[in-house]
């Protein structure tokens, strides 16, 4: 098992200092920390999150992100000026969208690896766009007025799967290990304070501040690893994906931070996702 | 036509001539010039001095005036604001964060059927009172509060 | 250029549903980059709705409107069929005229 979340671990490029990190002894017991993060917030509050939070998504800026991601997807871009429409198979045959990205992340023959679907983007733009994958990696998060392609191309491709039940095939033997690796990454505590994913997430009725932290281990929770992303970020005005999401609980994990579109937040993403399976996405969202 | 030549926001340079010229049809709503930016009020660092600004002189207290907002705000960068006036005549609505470094957030006027209602989305820095001002084509103004907490400001950026 | 907007305009009863987002950072002023520079103010301070070919809504707003903002009308006497035209004007002269026809 360790052996293996090792290989996985130096294979997704994390920085080399993890192996050092998750030598050292735990400092501080995690459970001091996390009875703070558990302090509850009367409900009432979440109620009225709620009430807004359906106000908020009826008209979502999330929309605009769409609107530029459909014009990228159509264009014929690239050092090969070629369309990703034209070229790119999301997994439902080329330029299918309708479905695709709740049935993501799955094995692709191509490549013969599980990608998700904005591994699977950032794929196709350098493989027949002629893209560079290190230009793509660069700055592959939004801030200030700054918005990756990818976070857009991605927008617009889940924006195809409104009201569509989550449905991430466990067919093809990469598929089921992937999801293996994906459930030990969220169990595997390190770091300064020996966290793990689930230190945060493995629970019901965690919460920061006034952040509910979703338990991800159980199909209820783990919707909401999937829910609203990609999402339009209020704090900031800016549209995340889940590559961002994954890369700042990381960061908050104190664990270093996973490389662009690397395979372990397709792991990561596989093993929520299939927790998540039959539960309907309702389409990129709106977050905190 | 002449509902939108009073209302608040033209109160700084509205021409009568435009406005005869689009009663007319002479001009396309699109070559009509904007209305002079209001800096006077959209620039007052008090709830008065932006009343002042629009022309609100004095207001009187309405409960037909109704504001929905949350009671505590998720995220102060993005607060839902809705805002419908019941008083007959109503041609403008604005609406003011009190405790905003600039209170007066924005000013509409309603002309050829558009009904006194709105939503829009406003940033506040810190828990404070939502105003929404409305004026009716008589030139008196009316006013309606409520409070919004906020936990987690929303004004750097 | 800016981006374009997008306009959602339905009849429900005897008024049309007027939604519309924009594409815009709403820049107070007052904000900081991630290098500590003052990003200047950057808003929309204006805006008009036309429906059917008359000026039905104008408005000017300041730097507390939401990013990316987001506007909801109603109007009464409007049809299915009428065009409606936005248009916004920012700070800096930047502009941009979308429209729609209500559903
Ligand atoms: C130190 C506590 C902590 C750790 C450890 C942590 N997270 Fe998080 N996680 C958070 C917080 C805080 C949020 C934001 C919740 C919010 O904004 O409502 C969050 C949000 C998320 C979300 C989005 C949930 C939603 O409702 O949108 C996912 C998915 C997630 N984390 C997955 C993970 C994974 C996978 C790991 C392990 C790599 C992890 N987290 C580790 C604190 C943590």
């Amino acid at each position: 098992m360790k052996k293996r979340i090792g290989a996985l671990v130096a294979a997704a490029a994390m920085s080399a200092s993890f192996a050092v990190l998750a030598q050292q002894p735990a400092k501080k017991p995690a459970a001091k920390a996390q009875a703070k993060a558990a302090q509850k917030a009367p409900d009432a509050t979440t109620a009225d999150f709620e009430k807004f939070r359906d106000v908020l998504e009826e008209d979502n800026p999330a929309e605009l992100f769409e609107a530029k991601g459909e014009e990228l997807w159509k264009a014929k871009r690239g050092p090969n000026n070629v369309s990703l429409a034209e070229s790119c198979d999301m997994g439902r045959g080329v330029g299918v969208l309708k479905g695709a990205y709740v049935q993501l992340p799955r094995y692709f023959a191509d490549v013969d690896a599980v990608m998700d679907a904005e591994r699977r983007i950032a794929h196709c733009m350098v493989k027949y766009q002629g893209f560079k994958a290190e230009d793509l990696a660069k700055k592959p998060f939004s801030s200030g007025n700054y918005t990756p392609e990818l976070v857009s191309l991605t927008t617009y491709v889940a924006g195809h799967s409104r009201k569509m039940k989550i449905a991430i095939p466990q067919k093809h033997p990469k598929e089921k290990e992937t999801y293996q690796i994906g459930k030990e990454i969220f169990a595997y505590r390190a770091g300064p304070w020996d966290f793990s994913c689930s230190t945060c997430h493995g629970e019901d009725g965690k919460r920061i501040r006034t952040q509910n932290l979703p338990n991800l281990s159980t199909p209820e929770g783990a919707i909401r690893a999937f829910q609203g992303w990609p999402g339009y970020r209020m704090t900031g005005g800016v549209m995340h994906t889940l590559q961002w999401r994954m890369n700042d609980c990381f960061r908050q994990q104190r664990f270093p931070e996973p490389n662009y579109v690397s395979p372990s937040i397709t792991a990561l993403l596989s093993y929520m996702g299939v927790n998540a399976n039959g539960q309907v996405y309702k389409g990129p969202g709106i977050k905190r | 036509m002449d509902a939108l030549r009073r209302t608040l926001i033209k109160g700084a340079g509205a021409t009568g001539a435009i406005a005869a010229a689009m009663a007319a049809g002479v001009l396309k709503p699109s070559q009509v010039l904007a209305a002079e930016y209001n800096r006077t009020a959209f620039e007052a660092k008090d709830v008065a001095g932006a009343l002042k600004g629009v022309g609100a002189g004095s207001t009187t207290e309405s409960k037909d005036i109704v504001i929905r907002a949350p009671d505590i705000a998720e995220n102060g960068a993005v607060v839902p604001v809705d805002v419908v006036s019941n008083i007959p005549n109503t041609i403008s609505l604005a609406v003011l964060v009190d405790k905003n470094p600039a209170p007066l957030t924005s000013a509409f006027d309603f002309a050829n059927g558009a009904v006194a209602e709105m939503a829009l989305r406003v940033k506040m820095g810190q828990t404070s009172m939502v105003e929404a001002i409305a004026k009716t084509s008589d030139g008196k103004y009316f006013i309606a509060k409520k409070e919004v907490k906020v936990t987690v400001g929303g004004c750097g950026g | 250029m800016a981006d374009p907007m997008k306009i959602r305009a339905q009849m429900k009863g005897d008024s049309a549903e007027i939604r519309v987002l924009m594409s815009h950072p709403m820049e107070t002023g007052q904000r900081k980059d991630n290098a500590g520079n003052v990003v200047p103010a950057h808003f929309i301070q204006s805006i008009t709705v036309d429906v059917g070919g008359k000026r039905v809504i104008q408005g000017q707003t300041g730097p507390a409107i939401s990013r990316n903002p987001v506007f909801g009308f109603k109007v009464k006497g409007a049809k299915a069929g009428d065009k409606v035209v936005i248009n916004w004007v920012d700070n800096k002269g930047d502009k941009r005229t979308d429209e729609a026809t209500i559903s």
